[in-house]
């Protein structure tokens, strides 16, 4: 019953939060929308989302996300540098196939996220049983390196997260 | 004091300006689409979010109020930006490249442009 009501309870949190987040101001009366607002939302489109995500561990989610903050203001510098200081015919891009590990299609929608997100990668498709991502490197000599770094780097720890 | 915050709230401005700009250069030089995909996904992010710190640092700092607005913007942003690109890039492969141009998914099925998803009843048993 309880689960009929509140289909996704991490959705409707998140929605009660950026909900009084944009009107910036928390009274009763925004409070009682907000929550309107959660438990609405999720029973409608529920038909859409049947699973539920599970997070195993929620701590490990902060530390993905400073990671991957810090790999974002990284990745702007490596992008910059090679847009500003490298000849167009030097600049190699070529396609990485990423085999993955993970199922959860949470899961792989963050890691494709996060890919495009991150060093000089733009994650383009994933093939069609879910086994691999296809990845567009901007600039790299060495695509098996940038390949295992995906794989180490983010893949695992939302291995641990999600499964 | 006063000169202290003026001087970072500038500095995260100029820094936001200088990444836009090269940013929007690099969808001027590179060759191809694909290449170009780069430039907004990621030069911008530090443009956009410069500003944004720039913002929530004026209304801190100067104003005295929390705004979390920038916060909202900031998360929206990498929410979207992720899923246009992939559009763009499965837009591109769809109307320009073959299979043959891409690498192998090195899996049972080739990528989901040109291949169908196994067959329907593995995935009504997930969903039941």
């Amino acid at each position: 019953m309880l689960k009929r009501i509140f289909p996704h309870p991490l959705l409707s949190l998140t929605l009660v939060v950026v909900w009084l987040a944009l009107v910036n101001k928390v009274t009763p009366g925004n409070f009682v929308l907000a929550v309107l607002l959660g438990i609405a939302i999720p029973f409608l489109t529920a038909p859409y989302w049947p699973g539920r995500p599970i997070i195993k561990r929620p701590l490990r989610v902060i530390e993905y996300v400073f990671i991957v903050l810090w790999d974002i203001i990284v990745a702007n510098f490596q992008v910059a540098a090679i847009i500003l200081f490298r000849r167009n015919q030097n600049i190699r891009s070529q396609w990485v196939t990423v085999p993955l590990d993970l199922t959860s299609p949470e899961a792989i929608t963050v890691l494709a996220g996060t890919i495009t997100m991150t060093p000089g990668t733009v994650s383009a498709m994933l093939s069609a049983d879910s086994s691999a991502i296809l990845v567009h490197c901007l600039h790299t000599d060495d695509p098996e390196g940038v390949r295992d770094d995906i794989k180490k780097r983010y893949e695992w720890r939302l291995k641990e997260i999600f499964q | 004091m006063e000169l202290v915050t003026e001087i970072l709230i500038s500095f995260f401005l100029v820094v936001a300006g200088v990444f836009g700009l090269v940013g929007s250069l690099g969808m001027v030089k590179l060759k191809d689409t694909m290449q170009r995909l780069h430039a907004p996904t990621k030069a911008t992010t530090v443009g956009v979010g410069g500003v944004l710190v720039a913002s929530m640092l004026y209304f801190l700092l100067v104003k005295g109020t929390f705004s979390f607005h920038e916060l909202l913007i900031t998360l929206f942003l990498f929410l979207t930006a992720p899923i246009s690109a992939n559009f763009i890039a499965k837009t591109f492969i769809q109307g320009h490249l073959r299979a043959e141009n891409l690498p192998a998914s090195e899996g049972e099925y080739g990528w989901s442009i040109y291949d169908d998803p196994p067959t329907v009843d593995e995935t009504t048993e997930e969903n039941a």
